[in-house]
């Protein structure tokens, strides 16, 4: 495997990523790299790209063209072991996808036990540390369908996180659920953050972006019009896009004139 | 008819509802409709019981000699031997069923084509014709092969196969039923897509096509009945086949009906557990 952007700090390089959907294009030459301990959020309108930009980093989506490394991994490479390469990589979903045969503790030990081959009290242990961490330590017993949409997403990090990933994707964590629970999950995430891990967020939430973020980029149609400090993009974005989509979503009613 | 019952379609003006109006209240008019289809199915009823020649019918359908002579046999042979048909060839269908099905959602071409061909000669065959490809074809095909466990095995492998063609089907319903997020959570903790499908998505699948999973069962009692096609012994007959034969030497259809009871005292119990299994999970989860 090839070792790009080795022992540089870089975690996550995405290099000239473009996808396709037959004749559509829906990313087109994105260059993106993400420092460790960085914490970067996406944003920009529906339909835009930027959650098939984070689904290309673990390769649930295959790019069309293009490169990803994470770690030094490439994860494009076509005999790379993309099994062990997601072990580094946590993801978390906008609709949870918490395993609701299994209760919240097996949720947590599952993949730790099969795929790390920890052995249970090793992964129980794990497991505990990370729900506590998430604030839903007293839920291991409990199924995904008897929590709220707040705790089942808090559950789903603590999943992830419990495989010791390099890098924590999250692809709007928070729009699928009812306002009043957007602020547990945010200060899960906010916490990680503080910790210094490193973190590629797709989200809506502009307050998270400007006050957790490190650095923003803003996507509209498939490309990367403009990346910086959530200072500048979100306060004094350049680009004229920027601008009318920030309008929209901070003034949403106004009509954006 | 039910249309005409029902109250709220009745918006005629004040006055024509009243008693000593030449029309009935809807009210009025539900319990005439009722009282005339109770009165037709008494009539029928009884037309029945008093045309049908109660001597022959109990000569027919409950003669004590023959049913006494079917005891013991009916429960430790015939019984047994349509449980254990049934059951080796429900496991043995149930695992080729989940084989085939995960063949027909593979990505490799050559893997969907076995399996939809295996689902269409065996889902099209008669389930008859199946009994007796195993059961003669296989030692005509294969000279000095002979199935593990004698007839046992024949019918496990015959029924498995028919069974498994459905099954097949059932299964891959209910994967495609598990939503694409599961095993995309699935692969994203790094797990491969045979474990992923295995610990994830098939156990869900199989909650989901639990009430046809049963059916498949309950059918499959019924086909165990076939293996008459097969010839059986005293040892190894089973409900159908002791039900015809006492019925023979007798000359009364009574141990065919104590047959089919019998089946009944297996299938509706069953049927029963299956609704309580099911509604228990669906506490459990919510």
């Amino acid at each position: 495997m090839s070792a790009a952007g080795d022992g540089s700090g870089r975690i996550v390089e995405i290099r000239g990523l473009s996808k396709s959907f037959g004749e559509l294009e829906v990313l087109s030459g994105i260059d993106v790299t993400v420092e460790a301990g960085e914490v970067v959020c996406v944003i920009g309108p529906s339909g835009s790209g930027k959650s098939t930009l984070l689904r290309c980093v673990n390769m649930l989506e295959v790019p069309t063209a293009g490169s990803v490394h994470v770690s030094g991994v490439e994860l494009t490479h076509r005999d790379v072991d993309i099994d062990a390469a997601r072990r580094m990589i946590g993801m978390v979903f906008q609709q949870f996808n918490l395993f609701g045969h299994l209760s919240v503790m097996d949720n947590v030990t599952i993949a730790q036990r099969r795929v790390l081959r920890r052995s249970k009290s090793e992964a129980e242990r794990v497991a505990r540390e990370n729900l506590a961490k998430v604030g839903v330590a007293e839920k291991a017993s409990s199924y995904p369908p008897q929590l709220s949409g707040g705790q089942q997403q808090r559950v789903a990090i603590a999943r992830a996180l419990s495989m010791n990933p390099e890098v924590m994707l999250f692809d709007e964590p928070t729009s699928a659920l009812d306002p009043e629970l957007v602020g547990d999950v945010l200060g899960a995430m906010r916490q990680l953050a503080e910790e210094g891990m490193t973190m590629l967020v797709v989200t809506h939430e502009m307050q998270f972006a400007r006050e957790v973020a490190d650095r923003v980029l803003f996507m509209d149609e498939g490309v990367l019009v403009e990346q910086g400090p959530p200072s500048q993009v979100i306060a004094d974005p350049h680009h004229e896009r920027t601008r009318t989509f920030l309008a929209r979503v901070l003034n949403p009613t106004h009509s954006g004139e | 008819m039910v249309g005409m019952n029902d109250p709220a379609t009745v918006t005629e003006p004040r006055g024509t509802g009243l008693p000593g109006s030449a029309r009935f209240s809807p009210r009025r008019r539900r319990q005439i409709s009722q009282a005339v289809q109770y009165t037709l199915f008494v009539a029928v009823a009884l037309t029945l019981v008093l045309v049908a020649d109660w001597e022959r019918v109990q000569r027919g359908f409950f003669d004590g000699t023959s049913a006494a002579s079917m005891f013991p046999e009916l429960i430790t042979v015939a019984m047994k031997n349509t449980v254990i048909f049934t059951i080796t060839g429900y496991v043995f269908g149930f695992a080729l069923g989940l084989v085939v099905a995960l063949m027909r959602l593979s990505s490799a071409v050559p893997n969907r084509i076995v399996a939809l061909v295996f689902i269409e000669v065996f889902r099209g065959l008669p389930a008859l014709l199946v009994f007796i490809l195993i059961g003669f074809g296989l030692p005509i095909a294969f000279p000095g092969f002979s199935l593990p466990f004698g007839i046992y095995g024949t019918v496990a492998l015959a029924l498995g196969l028919v069974a498994a063609a459905y099954l097949a089907e059932t299964f891959r319903a209910g994967i495609q039923a598990v939503p694409r997020g599961q095993m995309e959570a699935a692969r994203s903790l790094g797990m491969s897509y045979s474990r992923a499908m295995v610990t994830i998505v098939v156990p869900q699948a199989i909650r989901i096509v639990i009430p046809p999973l049963t059916n498949e069962l309950i059918l499959l009692f019924k086909d165990s009945s076939l293996v008459f096609a097969l010839g059986l012994t005293a040892a190894t007959t089973e409900l159908t086949k002791l039900g015809r034969d006492v019925s023979i030497e007798f000359a009364t259809s009574t141990p065919l009906l104590l047959a089919g009871a019998t089946y009944l005292v297996i299938t509706v119990p069953l049927g029963y557990a299956v609704r309580r299994l099911e509604a228990r999970q669906a506490k459990e989860r919510r």
